[in-house]
């Protein structure tokens, strides 16, 4: 059993009691919710006539649908007003902040929390969205959720869980060249599986993990769900304090950052906590990742041949063979070369802005190859807005990319950004299973985001790395 | 307010009937119910979208598949492979499944949140190592009318005169057998250990809790 992790730190001075099921109940220090999942749990709350027992503790935007070209109301499609308009009434009775997009601050939820100084370490964090272990950057604990227990948090402010086991994933050395925190997280996946970390939650440690800016640390938390661990975090240091402090909360609050500052380092888990697990993993070693097949776990890196099934363990070996015929790929090739129709940058894993700064770096001064619609989908307003003035949005429009606003998009296709038919997308999101992003034909292959710049460019993957030198013209 | 003795919650030590077989590892909740069928603001009539993509062409002509299958179509137990319901943690997946007629899952193994969402609406999934489960799949097929016993308290599943053991998990176990699965009630009844424990955080402001007053 793990002890004196940051993970049991938090979990303790959270948990209100033990229920008579086993879970211990914890309390929630902050729900995160949007238009997809919270409004049945509103629903039940009505039936029941309760009311949203931590109002104050509650946070709201929109994301999943919420269409990214043309935004005005009511929005063309009517599910996506009716879900909206919901959201709307149901934080207006309820007196929930909400980030909407007439605010300047909506954004895909996992990006708003963090920007806005919502998410801290040693809070506990839910949602009602798996990749709300995202927020674990920061040193918080945070879960996706069910909307039963949605229901329960809005309710009654906690939640019923199980405590899980800790598995530190000590990542060491430093990454090379063209090597990003998207490809650690895909490296760790394809080594552990989908699977590996049932039952864990994931403390990723080592230099290069510690080298990281918050956003790489947040694309590293938010796939911890992909392999199958419940959460993820990364111990909060100077690097985490400095993005604090700059955040709306921190800056109209001054006074608690100092008060809360020791409280944030007693969290972090001690240098002799004991875990259930370690695994070390050579982070100099590794070079960008990119999926062959339609789970997360399928990945390779740039320069290695695609696996055949009856190499894998054999219960991997049908959805391989599954995956293959799907992908189109044959064992013993390489991903490089492999056409591509859509090149989609965005989602929570990687649209925020340093994610676009690298990804213009590669686009500018070159074109989007002519069979491939390429798009950018910035993962909240204020990257938006920061991008456009910073002239990102020039240098992708200059190169033929759609330069689209806040939302979640092509990430899951719930509104008109969808691949069509057979359509292959280079994607800097974080679930390429098959139907995620519109078309059930459609194919997604996984990377990051300057490898999707790479690829809308020369219309295949390919690696990043060897794209040759184009004269960069000044902007 | 509502007190935790108002609510009654209905136990489940028990499930039974007819088998259907959905084979495969890691069918993920995207397969269960396509995102597309999510744009609702309640459950209601998601049990038709079900396995939606699995079971129509893009003409929305049937294919084949156990749902699909006159059958089973009164089936309420099924029986999968592992890591189901992996993926993304929509309630929306157990929601349709339950609406389609689902009342428990035998699995080789289940992904966790998906496992919390099915107790949230008092499916239990059980478990069991591969081969049996593949024998019950095998049995379901050929007995599609067959009964089948599921004794969540016992652990164990009965069908065709046999009885296997099978596992529950404890939590969920108990949750189901005590009838506390329905866990906003049961913790509805802590408001006030809840804001001593909200009071004792740095980061909670005083003017975030609100008074006892219920
Ligand atoms: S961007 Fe994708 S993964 Fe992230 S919250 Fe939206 S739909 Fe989910």
């Amino acid at each position: 059993m793990s002890d004196s992790t940051l993970y049991d730190k938090v979990w303790n001075r959270h948990k209100v009691t033990t229920l008579p099921t086993g879970q211990d109940q914890l309390f929630v220090g902050l729900h995160l919710i949007h238009e997809v999942t919270s409004p049945q749990a509103f629903g039940m709350l009505r039936e029941r006539d309760l009311e949203v027992a931590y109002p104050e503790l509650t946070h709201a935007t929109v994301d999943h649908i919420v269409p990214t070209a043309d935004q005005s109301r009511p929005y063309k499609e009517d599910a996506a007003e009716e879900m909206m308009a919901e959201l709307e009434q149901n934080v207006r009775d309820a007196g929930i902040e909400f980030s909407d997009p007439t605010s300047g601050n909506q954004g895909i939820v996992h990006v708003i929390g963090p920007e806005q100084g919502l998410t801290q370490p040693g809070k506990t964090i839910v949602c009602g969205d798996s990749h709300t272990s995202t927020h674990g950057a920061f040193g918080a604990l945070a879960f996706g959720i069910g909307t039963s227990q949605i229901r329960d948090v809005l309710a009654t402010g906690t939640v019923a869980m199980e405590k899980q086991k800790v598995r530190k994933i000590e990542v060491t050395g430093e990454l090379g060249e063209g090597v990003e925190a998207k490809d650690v997280i895909l490296e760790i996946i394809r080594r552990l599986g989908t699977e590996g970390g049932v039952g864990y939650v994931y403390e990723y440690a080592g230099e290069a993990i510690e080298s990281l800016g918050m956003e790489g640390r947040m694309s590293i938390c938010n796939m911890s769900i992909e392999g199958g661990a419940r959460a993820g975090y990364v111990n909060p240091d100077e690097t985490t304090y400095e993005w604090l402090e700059n955040t709306d909360y921190f800056q109209d609050n001054p006074e608690e950052f100092a008060k809360l500052k020791p409280y944030w380092e007693s969290i972090r888990s001690d240098a002799d906590a004991e875990y259930d697990d370690v695994v070390t993993i050579d982070g100099s070693s590794l070079e960008p990742v990119v999926t062959w097949g339609t789970t997360p776990g399928q990945g390779i890196g740039i320069s290695d041949p695609i696996p055949s099934p009856e190499e894998l363990p054999e219960d991997k070996q049908d959805t391989a063979r599954r995956a293959q015929e799907h992908m189109r790929v044959e064992p013993g090739e390489t991903m490089e070369g492999y056409e591509i129709d859509v090149a989609f940058l965005g989602s929570c894993t990687n649209a925020r802005l340093p994610d676009l700064r690298r990804a213009a770096e590669i686009v500018e001064g070159r074109q989007v190859h002519e069979d491939v619609r390429a798009l950018v989908v910035p993962g909240s307003q204020r990257v938006q807005k920061t991008a456009e003035e910073e002239g990102l949005k020039d240098v992708f429009e200059a190169a033929g990319f759609d330069w689209r606003n806040a939302g979640c998009s092509m990430c899951l296709g719930m509104n008109e950004d969808q691949l069509e038919g057979d359509e292959a997308c280079a994607s800097s999101s974080n679930r390429n299973f098959i139907g995620r992003q519109g078309s059930k034909d459609g194919r997604t292959v996984l990377m990051n985001p300057r490898m999707v710049a790479a690829a809308a460019i020369v219309g295949e993957v390919t690696d990043v790395r060897d794209l040759p030198e184009t004269e960069v013209t000044a902007r | 307010m509502t007190d935790a003795a108002d609510v009654e919650i209905p136990e489940v030590d028990y499930v039974s009937g007819s088998g259907i077989p959905i084979r495969g590892n890691d069918i993920d909740t995207d397969q269960i119910i396509p995102a597309r069928f999510m744009k609702v603001v309640t459950f209601d009539g998601l049990g038709e979208f079900a396995f939606f993509d699995l079971r129509f062409d893009e003409n929305d002509e049937p294919k084949e598949h156990p749902f699909n299958e006159q059958r089973f179509q009164d089936s309420s137990v099924m029986v999968v492979n592992s890591n189901f319901g992996c993926g993304s943690s929509r309630e929306h997946a157990p929601q349709a499944l339950m609406r389609w007629g689902i009342d428990a899952i035998i699995g080789e193994s289940f992904a966790a949140i998906f496992a919390g969402n099915c107790l949230a609406l008092g499916i239990p999934t059980v478990t069991a190592d591969t081969e049996t489960i593949q024998e019950l799949q095998d049995w379901v097929d050929e007995n599609p009318d067959g009964e089948i016993d599921v004794d969540v308290e016992a652990e164990t599943v009965t069908y065709g005169g046999e009885t296997i053991d099978v596992t529950v998990d404890d939590a969920q176990r108990k949750a189901l057998v005590d009838g506390v699965w329905d866990t906003t009630a049961l913790m509805k009844s802590n408001a006030s250990e809840v804001r001593k424990t909200a009071q004792d955080l740095p980061y909670v402001r005083d003017d975030q809790i609100p008074d006892a007053a219920d």
